[in-house]
């Protein structure tokens, strides 16, 4: 089994640097659905199949696609050339160097810290549920406020206000 | 059952977390800052999956269903801020919409 779980991580992280390195904008966006599809198949391994489900439906199916949705409504195709000196590896050396700094600090943390090892039960999506609408209820509920206000400020700031080209024909 | 140390699920993990941060830090459109967002949640995500996984919890997995609910909710914020911004500035360069400053 281990193997299967070496090969998704592989693809995903190989698809991941591709969607950070794409210059066009929906190329990018389906290797990263590949990333996600690939961390899905990690999490199936990881004994949360319901999680995976979750993974493929909203992270891949729903999100993905939004974003697909607005990069072909603003018509981004290949980007311009102020991207593309941006794209220089003089601009990118010094992040890229800060961030690998992080992590090998985060990975000498790791390796520095005893791992206690619990023998293992697969967790059946029936306790997470039970978890979710008992432990977890206010947060839940909090969520769901959460989600109501996302919807109502993605009205808001998207709909388009009409444009009046005289103030004569603007209405009262 | 995997077999695999709790130490390389991490380490995949940090991969993940550390080129979204790469990728935020380095590209300039905004719908490109937005996604490598999204890779972090992802990466943030899979490491509650692992510790569920780790210490036979749920409590992971239910963290991981209000990730997912969090991302939701930015992306449509984001991307509705982004089409206003690309409405005014006709541009998605975050360099170019600096007109707060001036």
């Amino acid at each position: 089994m281990d193997i299967f779980f070496y090969i998704a991580a592989v693809v995903a992280i190989i698809s991941t640097i591709m969607a950070i390195s794409e210059r066009n904008a929906i190329h990018s966006l389906l290797f990263l659905i590949l990333s996600f599809l690939g961390i899905s198949v990690v999490f199936y391994l990881l004994d949360a199949p319901f999680i995976a489900a979750l993974e493929v439906i909203i992270y891949a199916g729903a999100i993905m696609v939004l974003f697909i949705f607005v990069s072909m409504m603003l018509n981004i195709g290949l980007e311009k050339e102020q991207e593309k000196k941006w794209l220089k590896p003089r601009m990118w050396i010094l992040p890229s160097i800060l961030a690998a700094i992080l992590f090998v600090d985060l990975i000498l943390a790791l390796r520095n810290t005893p791992i206690i090892v619990v023998e293992k039960q697969i967790i059946q999506p029936k306790q997470v549920g039970i978890s979710l609408f008992s432990t977890y209820l206010l947060a839940v509920e909090i969520a769901g406020i959460l989600l109501m206000a996302g919807v109502i400020g993605a009205y808001h700031l998207g709909s388009q206000k009409k444009k009046v080209l005289h103030r004569f024909l603007e209405k009262e | 059952m995997l077999t695999i140390p709790v130490e390389s699920q991490l380490l995949f993990a940090g991969i993940l977390f550390f080129l979204g941060l790469i990728s935020l830090l380095v590209r300039r459109n905004l719908i490109f800052m937005l996604m490598s967002i999204e890779i972090m949640f992802n990466s943030a995500g899979l490491v509650f999956i692992i510790a569920s996984r780790h210490w036979n919890q749920p409590d992971g997995q239910v963290m991981f269903i209000f990730i997912l609910a969090v991302a939701a909710v930015e992306v449509a914020i984001g991307l509705a801020l982004i089409l206003q911004v690309y409405r005014h500035f006709k541009t998605l360069d975050v360099n170019e919409i600096n007109k707060l400053k001036d």
